[in-house]
């Protein structure tokens, strides 16, 4: 951008700074300095005589104003150095013109550009600069309702979405360093290229906050990873859809919940991450019920779901036994139903506890199928204190958990291979455990009241045929 | 003034809604006539149903209070539910 040779002032009205400098500009061009004077708000509050309109902001934007007044000394067309604000001193060293303002306060410190106020930033930066979003810009007829016509475009869950404006997009993109042309993969079922601009537009539609982003990218990529099985997930008759557990000082920062009602409504990070994955299936993959989504049921977990852990407990993480370093952030994808509570009120010792929780444990799927979904087990604070007290690991708890499971080989049925079943007759105790290897997945987090844990069943389908859980670092 | 937004979707599809498409044939089907109240428009409207009703379709009658507003939301819900197929007479 070319400026006017000698300074160049960027001011408005509103500013008192402004209104005080204004006559000292007027003395530079008087004495012989040549000063253009660029006007944010009123064209006709400048009195010197070079003064250029800048209401659009246009030049403010492309100068990087932050402070006006600004002062910039212009050579060969281009800017040279600025000073902000006004203090005698600098501005007498600045121009080389000495006693400027006399009589006039010493010092004042500026105002905040106008180009910088809240929401117009990202307007400036959309209009004039070179923002590309790579997404198809959709105009909406006018006196259209844009909630109800995201709605009729088939864009949302069933529940009202945030219409993806161009400046909510934008402000969502500055929620990752990530390019927004970067594609994480291919969206069952599809298979339509996912960009970070995609995932922002679910983002935004979803609720979410710029600052939750890069945990959405972090569950898209864990979704797309093959192992994940986010097609045949989205397909299948059973229940399950994607529910995702966030470890790390991330859950902090953009305010997760791990306390009470973790699993349920209230808390924006929670509700609208988990959604954003959702959306994007939906919109990106084109997964939608009763087309590729089989689900003879479904379950609420499908709106989205996204909780994270207390990783302030006597036992190690899911992090730490998914190999996350300490310290960084992550979330874990789970293929998962709605929660089955079982309370224990009683046990104050961990074998009466592994009891109650193994009777709860055996009913998933069907009582007599052994290799049943894997599980995730949300341990409340109440539990929890059981386990510690009697300085019981977790794993000891999963060990304890495998064996109180196992199915006797007399009751097998309900999807149980035969020939596994005549194995457990063969060898060992007669039995088959209910679940595989790895297959429980105990984490900590609830509220404080209640003796109570949330049993979270998946997939039917595991393992290599199916789905297994899916683990990615948070990045910024 | 206009809103703008980003399409969300894989871009499949155009932007604009497409109508369904159109069924090969009637047989089977439940067919509706949608009288706007229109002047004489009922006249159109009752040889179509002869018509139709000759070659063993079923057809069922609809009509809206006045072609000055749109048809009311009831009235809608009831021929979605009722009828595969929907002709409107539109003018006099």
């Amino acid at each position: 951008m070319e400026l006017p040779e000698g300074f160049v002032a960027v001011v408005k009205q509103d500013c008192p700074t402004c209104v005080l400098v204004d006559p000292i500009l007027k003395e530079m061009e008087s004495r012989g300095t040549p000063v253009t004077v660029y006007v944010q708000d009123d064209p006709a509050f400048p009195t010197v005589s070079r003064v250029i309109d800048d209401r659009a902001l246009e030049h403010s934007f492309h100068l990087n104003i932050e402070t006006v007044p600004t002062l910039i000394k212009v050579e060969a067309g281009h800017e040279a150095t600025r000073i902000v604000g006004w203090e005698r001193a600098e501005w007498e060293a600045f121009t080389g013109l000495s006693k400027l303002g006399e009589g006039l306060p010493g010092y004042r410190p500026g105002c905040g550009s106008k180009s910088v106020e809240p929401g117009i930033a990202e307007r400036l930066a959309i209009s004039f600069g070179d923002v590309q979003f790579g997404a198809r810009a959709v105009e909406l007829p006018s006196l259209q309702d844009d909630i109800e016509y995201c709605f009729e475009h088939g864009w949302s869950d069933g529940l009202p979405v945030v219409p993806p404006t161009e400046e909510r997009v934008y402000r969502m993109l500055q929620g990752t360093r990530r390019a927004a042309d970067e594609v994480l993969g291919l969206v069952p079922p599809n298979h339509s290229e996912c960009t970070i601009t995609k995932v922002a537009i679910n983002a935004v539609m979803a609720g979410c906050k710029p600052e939750y982003l890069p945990v959405v990218i972090a569950c898209v990529e864990a979704a797309l990873d093959p192992a994940f099985c986010l097609h045949g997930l989205l397909a299948t008759t059973w229940f399950s859809g994607p529910m995702a557990i966030v470890n790390g000082p991330i859950r902090a920062s953009i305010g997760m919940n791990w306390r009470g009602n973790l699993l349920g409504q209230g808390n924006r990070a929670n509700a609208t991450i988990g959604r954003a994955l959702q959306l994007l299936v939906r919109n990106v993959g084109g997964g939608r019920p009763q087309g590729a989504d089989q689900s003879a049921f479904g379950t609420p977990v499908k709106y989205g779901s996204c909780f994270a852990e207390d990783d302030a407990t006597a036992w190690t993480t899911l992090a730490e036994d998914r190999g996350i370093a300490a310290g960084a952030s992550s979330a874990t994808l789970f293929s998962a139903d709605g929660p089955i509570g079982c309370a224990d009120q009683k046990s104050r010792e961990p074998k009466g506890l592994i009891t109650s929780l193994a009777g709860t444990l055996v009913a998933i799927d069907h009582h007599r199928m052994a290799n049943a979904a894997d599980v995730v087990i949300v341990v409340g604070p109440e539990h929890g204190r059981v386990f510690d007290s009697a300085g019981w690991s977790k794993a000891d708890a999963v060990d304890a958990l495998q064996s109180a499971t196992r199915i006797h080989g007399h009751d097998l049925g309900m999807g149980t291979d035969k020939s596994a079943a005549a194995a457990a007759h063969a060898d060992g105790d007669g039995t088959l455990a209910k679940f595989r290897e790895g297959g429980i997945h105990l984490v900590r987090a609830g509220g404080d009241a209640g003796m109570f844990s949330a049993i979270i069943p998946g997939w039917l389908v595991k393992g290599e045929l199916g789905t297994d859980p899916v683990t990615r670092e948070i990045t910024p | 003034m206009t809103t703008t937004l980003l399409d969300p979707t894989g871009e499949l599809d155009p932007v604009e809604r497409q109508p369904l498409s159109k069924p090969a044939s009637l047989d089977g089907l439940t067919l509706g006539l949608l009288d706007i109240s229109k002047a004489r428009g009922n006249i159109f409207l009752d040889r179509l149903d002869t018509l139709f009703t000759e070659r063993g379709i079923t057809v069922k009658r609809y009509k809206k209070p006045t072609f000055t507003r749109p048809a009311p939301v009831a009235l809608i819900q009831q021929m979605a539910t009722e009828v595969d197929v929907v002709v409107e007479g539109l003018a006099d």
